[in-house]
């Protein structure tokens, strides 16, 4: 038996249709990063990243320009991020990192902040000024002692 | 009724089950050694996910997208309670790459699909087709129910693919089009919570999976259906049944093994 041409063009265009939608899926949605152009590696060490996870955004002004790529503990015992941030952007060498979060149960992200410095952060170097995330239990904390320290005045 | 009688209908059950249980095993095990075997029938399985694949195209996409509209006003409606809104876009993508695309696939799919492939096959039956071919020493096992097994198989993932994409796609129209929010944190929400490994290979597998559990019901229940019309109409019902629930179980078990 025969298949009838039409209906071979049909399944081709069906297995491309479904292999175009899994590679969106894999590669925009998904993330696959091996295989995708590299970026500006930056790194910037914390003290508290909070609730930071991977894949996190990196921000500048609100755009986004890049992800979290990975975080671990450096050697003295603080937060190490390393970031993947676009290739084409030249950030001041005194550009600063805080951590910030979207909305009150949104998730955190990296806000970037650049400076005045003529010299430009390469791959692989690290962003010096940073600002840890805010930890509201801590905040909180500190309040209550400030204002038992203040009423006994 | 003596007292032992209704423990003696609960082991006839049992042991009823379980030997239909073994006759799939078997019927799984031969048919996947004789489509194994040269002659590769590619043409009949390019036929067969024509079948099940393009012909069940637009029920899975139009479902797909009605899905996501359906998640992206139910999750707009719930999450701006939070002010989290921007989160809709997560909220979207994880249920339908993880859960409803393809589990609603597998069921559309066993509905549309299956339910014809076990009728086409017991009614080879009825007509005696299948003897036919046993006649001129052709195996029906490999003639006729490998391909469309395998062609399942294939079709599945590929349909389940496109029913998160559609389904994003739907979220998007009502969450963003219609009721106003920021397309720019739908698709970032979306990237940032999809992970490739947990999440599109996890949902994959589950395509791939669901389309073996479809494929080799329908084909066994048609295959091994009473040569009556009775029997044709009773085989393409149990198919529907059968694969939809085990669909569900497998879905609790693939989640569970998978690490969620």
């Amino acid at each position: 038996m025969r298949e009838s041409p039409a209906r071979e063009l049909w399944v081709g265009l069906f297995v491309l249709a479904g292999l175009a939608a899994l590679a969106w899926l894999s590669f925009s949605v998904g993330g696959v990063e091996s295989l995708r152009a590299g970026g500006l590696q930056l790194t910037a060490t914390f003290d508290e990243i909070g609730g930071l996870k991977k894949r996190a955004q990196v921000v500048i002004s609100g755009v986004r320009v890049g992800q979290v790529k990975s975080i671990d503990l450096s050697d003295d015992f603080r937060a190490r991020v390393t970031l993947d941030v676009d290739a084409a952007l030249a950030l001041p060498a005194d550009t600063s990192a805080s951590i910030l979060t979207s909305g009150v149960l949104g998730d955190q992200y990296i806000a970037l902040e650049p400076g005045g410095d003529p010299e430009t952060l390469h791959s692989g170097e690290q962003i010096s000024f940073t600002q840890s995330a805010v930890i509201l239990e801590r905040l909180i904390g500190k309040l209550i002692q400030n204002l038992g320290s203040g009423s006994k005045e | 009724m003596s007292p032992a009688g209704p423990v003696r209908a609960l082991g006839a059950l049992v042991l009823r089950s379980l030997r239909g249980l073994g006759r799939f095993a078997l019927f799984t095990a031969s048919v996947l050694r004789a489509g194994s075997r040269p002659p590769l029938r590619l043409r009949r399985l390019v036929g067969e996910i024509y079948d099940a694949g393009v012909l069940s195209l637009l029920i899975v996409c139009v479902s797909g997208f009605a899905v996501g509209m359906v998640l992206g006003l139910q999750g707009h409606n719930t999450l701006s309670r939070f002010g989290a809104e921007e989160s809709l876009g997560a909220v979207v993508g994880l249920s339908l790459i993880r859960e409803l695309g393809p589990v609603l696939t597998s069921l559309l799919v066993a509905g549309r699909a299956g339910s014809a492939m076990a009728a086409e096959i017991a009614a080879m039956g009825v007509t005696e087709q299948l003897d036919g071919l046993r006649m001129m020493s052709v195996d029906p096992l490999d003639f006729v129910v490998a391909p469309k097994a395998f062609g399942m198989i294939v079709a599945m993932p590929l349909l389940s693919t496109l029913f998160v994409v559609f389904g994003i796609l739907g979220g998007w129209t009502v969450g963003v089009a219609l009721l106003g929010g920021d397309p720019g944190s739908y698709l970032s929400t979306l990237e940032q919570a999809v992970a490739f490994r947990e999440d599109v290979v996890g949902g994959i597998l589950k395509g791939v999976v669901f389309g073996l559990l479809v494929g080799f019901v329908a084909t066994f229940r048609g295959y091994t259906a009473r040569t009556t019309t009775a029997g044709v109409s009773a085989a393409a019902t149990s198919t529907v049944v059968i694969a939809s629930v085990a669909t569900l179980i497998f879905d609790y078990f693939i989640t569970a093994l998978w690490g969620y």
